[in-house]
């Protein structure tokens, strides 16, 4: 699950930190955004190419 | 009354994998979202949290461990499971969309450190022991503890 893998990745770095990600999940579209909003974090970018999602979250706190 | 926290929880009556998966779907998605998480699992959901071993000391409890075999691998869709068949068709259908697994959700909700309570009252009717559930279990607890967790809660679901 893509919100867990980056819940899981943005705890182990600093504050101001980035996570880059690519998913093929096309739920992320709707769900990164909504997680972000909910923890109080930085979407960066976020798009799609074809089959792929890339993304790219700040660590806001 | 209790003041409000980050917390969900949830209470499980079913047994069918289609509904289990959607309750560990929402679990781990609130426990990634930071919300304390929990879970009561009651009656069928006890299924869930089986290691699978046949359960039951009377009679009538043999009978239902026997027909009621748990262990969430062995559940399965709450219609057209044609016995067992449509369980595997699902499961098919799942992985060739690279769907993650219902035995690897239930394993990433201990992981992420989400409680999981089971009804003392569903064991003891259903001849189910502590030792035939899994060892993540974090307690056996009653509904005074269920609705204590509810209150504190801004999401309560029940599955």
């Amino acid at each position: 699950m893509p919100v867990v893998k980056l819940s899981q990745a943005i705890k182990n770095i600093s504050v101001g930190g980035l996570v880059e990600a690519t998913a093929t999940d096309p739920g992320v579209l709707a769900d990164i955004p909504a997680w972000t909003r909910s923890t109080g974090n930085e979407l960066v970018k976020i798009e799609r190419q074809e089959k792929v999602i890339h993304f790219l979250v700040r660590k806001k706190k | 009354m209790a003041e409000e926290k980050n917390k969900l929880t949830m209470i499980v009556l079913s047994g069918d994998m289609d509904k289990v998966m959607a309750g560990y779907n929402i679990a781990t998605g609130a426990a990634a979202q930071g919300m304390e998480v929990v879970i009561f699992y009651t009656f069928w959901g006890l299924k869930a949290i089986q290691k699978g071993n046949l359960t039951g000391k009377g009679l009538f409890g043999r009978m239902l461990g026997l027909m009621n075999r748990g262990g969430i691998d062995t559940i399965g869709p709450s219609r057209l499971n044609f016995m067992g068949m449509g369980r595997w068709m699902f499961k098919m259908m799942m992985k060739s969309k690279g769907i993650t697994p219902l035995s690897e959700l239930q394993k990433l909700s201990f992981e992420l450190g989400v409680r999981h309570l089971a009804c003392q009252m569903s064991m003891d009717v259903m001849e189910i022991a502590r030792e035939d559930l899994l060892d993540e279990v974090s307690d056996v607890a009653g509904v005074a503890t269920m609705l204590e967790h509810a209150s504190q809660s801004k999401v309560t679901l029940f599955i």
